[in-house]
């Protein structure tokens, strides 16, 4: 079976869940990947260590407009003959998808948590992570968004060969006034270890203790929604239903009290540590690791033995 | 201006899950449902806010059954002007989108305003398919949307960061957190609601493209191993060697 892949190439890097959605593909069949922009032949072609045969390259245009990308990838469907089409279901992948859906008549598994199942029906995560669903797709091409962080990239192959192509993209209907990318922090939707707190800290002067933890660890910060709506941290760090939703390996949860609204957000992470003082918090029903105690003692002990065992390993 | 702003239904976010007919279904016994806070708070109250600093009207458009007739009546009493109903199940994404573009085609609207997800599917498929049905852009995750004449300026919310964006008019928008801030019906509101108009339109009986046969919970989570809050090295040794996380 002909699989295509599509990769965002827009950032610096090729970010991990494009290496997933390669993975993915792989399985299902012989993959081509598709791309756009300025991304380096090297970085292109180490998608083959992935699985990717071959990576189709459109210089002519850079940048994330919708329109444009739906042309590239319905041309690039085209030219493969490709029967399933995979993204990633990150903010690209969200906006091009459904469009794709639409343009090739294809119907569209958004939130895929695994490969399809014996019976060709798709698990996907619905309810806020509450629940698991399998949708079954009535139609022969499909298109499948991946979850990041839903499976590991597998390296099987060597170096695809990159080939430049015409998506026949046209203009973009959208102008980029400005791009804001604060540096230096890590954005949550791609942090494999989150350390987030709560209302148990008591106001903003006190996250210090934190940071510090999510420093000595490589970690993202994160937050509850009223730490969020108080303006004690920004609203980026908001996570749960009405927040972002993340999956990290590691989250670690320090004076939250485990509202079902912020477990929508967190519950697919893989590990969930919780520090709280309460031991009837709600929380320690989700987590996999607990600690009955305060944070303001329990955060600074934590990043002491984290400093230890990062300098003897 | 004329602004056509989607609403669905979802379950109150507190509900809990559960599933009847050998699993096929959502049991829907007892839920309470609420109008999906994106489409409430953020599409439909800066769809409002946009009526009344340049004139014009706000439309919603759901697609549904009668069922659904009490979250549209709470959208009028926020203050939409009147309400559309497609009446017909909404199963799918690719089925919502084509009812809702058809119906859009003939309204001529400046703007349709969605929320970003709808809390019980988390689909986020519902405007990338509007706009690519009635070929204009899609400003998806938008948390600020300004117009000024036949153009608007927007923040989206990119991987790692907030892009400012402008685009003519007409625009399909999915709205997030920032856009606007809640706003609650208060009793005149209630009232004029009430007689406001709720049109109920045909279905245009758009494809299926998906359908959900079967659902499952996750495992239950085994319990949670407590650890002595003196002894972090304990938790550190677990995270590394049980765990394999750090
Ligand atoms: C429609 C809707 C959507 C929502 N969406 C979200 C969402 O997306 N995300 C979200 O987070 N919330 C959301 N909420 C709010 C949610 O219901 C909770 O109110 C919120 O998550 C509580 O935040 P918290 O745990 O920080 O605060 P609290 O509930 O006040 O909990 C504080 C916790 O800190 C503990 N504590 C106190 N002192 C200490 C100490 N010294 N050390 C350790 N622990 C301590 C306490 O025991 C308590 O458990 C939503 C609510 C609604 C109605
Ligand atoms: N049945 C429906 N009727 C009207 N609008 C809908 C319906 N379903 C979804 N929408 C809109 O589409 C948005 C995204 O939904 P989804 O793609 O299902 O996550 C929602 O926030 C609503 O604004």
């Amino acid at each position: 079976m002909s699989v295509l892949v599509y990769i965002d190439s827009s950032g610096d890097k090729i970010a991990k869940n494009a290496y997933e959605a390669v993975t993915y593909g792989k399985k299902l069949g012989d993959v081509t990947a598709v791309t756009n922009g300025k991304a380096s032949e090297g970085d292109l072609a180490e998608l083959g260590k992935y699985g990717a045969d071959k990576v189709l390259v459109d210089r002519s245009f850079e940048g994330i407009d919708d329109q444009q990308l739906t042309k590239l990838v319905a041309t690039a469907a085209e030219k493969t003959g490709a029967t399933t089409i995979v993204f990633s279901n990150d903010l690209v992948g969200k906006a091009v998808a459904p469009r794709l859906s639409v343009r090739l008549n294809a119907g569209l598994v958004s939130g895929a948590t695994d490969l399809p199942k014996e019976d060709g029906t798709i698990p996907v995560n619905v309810f806020s992570g509450k629940a698991f669903g399998h949708v079954k797709v009535s139609t022969d091409k499909k298109i499948i968004a991946l979850l990041p962080n839903s499976l590991q990239p597998e390296e099987t192959g060597s170096e695809a060969a990159v080939e430049e192509f015409d998506g026949n993209a046209g203009d973009s209907r959208v102008e980029v006034l400005d791009t804001k990318l604060p540096e230096g922090e890590i954005p949550l939707p791609e942090a494999e270890l989150v350390v987030s707190a709560g209302r148990g800290l008591k106001g903003p002067e006190n996250w210090g203790i934190v940071t510090d933890l999510a420093e000595t660890l490589g970690a993202a910060t994160a937050c509850s929604r009223p730490v969020a709506d108080t303006g004690w941290r920004p609203h980026h760090e908001h996570v749960g239903q009405t927040g972002v939703a993340i999956r990290p390996n590691l989250y670690i949860a320090a004076g939250i009290s485990g509202a079902i609204q912020h477990l929508a957000g967190v519950n697919g992470s893989k590990v969930i540590v919780v520090i709280n003082t309460d031991e009837e918090a709600p929380f320690f029903k989700a987590a996999d690791y607990g600690v009955v105690g305060d944070a303001f003692e329990v955060l600074p002990r934590l990043n002491e033995a984290i400093k230890k065992f990062k300098a003897s390993n | 201006m004329k602004i056509l702003v989607c609403i669905s239904k979802a379950p109150d976010t507190t509900t809990k899950i559960s599933f009847t007919d050998g699993d096929t279904k959502f049991d829907t016994n007892g839920v309470k449902y609420i109008v999906n806070p994106y489409d409430e708070w953020y599409a439909l109250v800066r769809g409002l806010e946009l009526k009344e600093a340049n004139g014009g009207t706000v439309t919603t458009v759901t697609v549904g059954t009668a069922e659904d007739e009490a979250t549209i009546r709470k959208a009028l009493a926020i203050g939409a002007d009147d309400a559309v109903r497609i009446d017909t199940d909404a199963e799918d994404a690719f089925q919502v989108a084509t009812e809702i573009a058809n119906f859009a085609k003939t309204g001529d609207y400046d703007l349709i305003l969605l929320g970003k997800e709808t809390i019980d599917y988390n689909g986020s498929q519902v405007g990338g398919m509007i706009a690519e049905h009635l070929d204009q852009p899609f400003i998806s995750l938008a948390s600020k949307l300004d117009v000024e004449g036949n153009t608007a300026t927007l923040d989206k919310e990119i991987t790692g960061g907030v892009q400012t964006v402008k685009a003519d008019l007409p625009l399909v928008v999915s709205c997030a957190k920032g856009m606007a801030e809640q706003r609650i019906p208060n009793m005149r509101g209630i009232m004029a609601a009430r007689s406001k108009p709720l049109k109920v339109e045909a279905s245009s009986s758009a494809d299926k493209l998906t359908s959900f046969v079967k659902y499952q919970l996750p495992a239950p989570k085994s319990a949670v191993k407590l650890i002595d809050p003196e002894n972090m090295d304990e938790l550190v040794d677990l995270l590394h060697n049980e765990a394999k996380v750090i």
